[in-house]
């Protein structure tokens, strides 16, 4: 399970809506599975279909929170026409296992947040419980 | 030696390579992952060849990144 305060939440999804129809992405800070906050970050392929993130920037990210005593835990994107499920893809370049894999869709009437855990490939679905 | 890696210190048999130590670091994918060793990046060239010594901080994060 992950707990993720409204107000990041509320963020996570503004970032996708601002953004659409390119992928929004960014990190989530936190520590022992609660999210504090969220880092929006830069899709270096600004693509409605594709993110990646830049490896100056993840630094950038990893060092501020290592020196608040928190860990990047999450990493979210946006999916601006697909459901909220990972795709072959995301599967496919989830290549941190330390971390869970956050998807909000904005295919429907409203945006639909999933997280999930991807390891070796394998795809398990979190709870996500709004704190 | 003493390193710091990701954050944390630790004590790790002297002499040995970048590489070496990312599989100490059970990474799986080690061309999937960019290092910065003493805040510079390192190439994936360098990975084999780059000595670490005590006292080095080195912190890898994996490649980012996803479709739709």
């Amino acid at each position: 399970m992950i707990k993720i305060p409204q107000s990041v939440y509320d963020e996570i999804v503004a970032h996708a809506l601002k953004d659409n129809p390119i992928e929004a992405c960014g990190y989530l800070a936190g520590i022992n599975g609660e999210v504090k906050y969220a880092i929006p970050m830069k899709n270096r392929d600004a693509s409605h279909e594709h993110f990646s993130f830049d490896p100056q920037e993840q630094f950038d990210a990893f060092k501020k929170t290592q020196k608040e005593g928190l860990r990047l835990i999450s990493v979210y994107h946006s999916h601006p026409e697909t459901p909220a499920r990972p795709s072959e893809e995301d599967i496919r370049l989830a290549y941190d296992p330390n971390v869970s894999y956050i998807i909000v869709s904005l295919a429907g009437n409203e945006p639909d947040m999933k997280s999930f855990i991807i390891k070796n490939k394998t795809v398990e679905k979190e709870e996500i419980k709004i704190i | 030696m003493k390193l710091t890696i990701n954050g944390d210190s630790k004590e790790i048999k002297d002499g040995i390579v970048l590489s070496e130590l990312l599989i100490i670091e059970n990474v799986e994918m080690p061309e999937m992952v960019s290092v910065q060793l003493n805040d510079e990046f390192l190439t994936k060239e360098e990975h084999a060849v780059t000595v670490l010594k005590a006292g080095d901080e080195i912190n890898f994060l994996y490649f980012m990144g996803g479709g739709a």
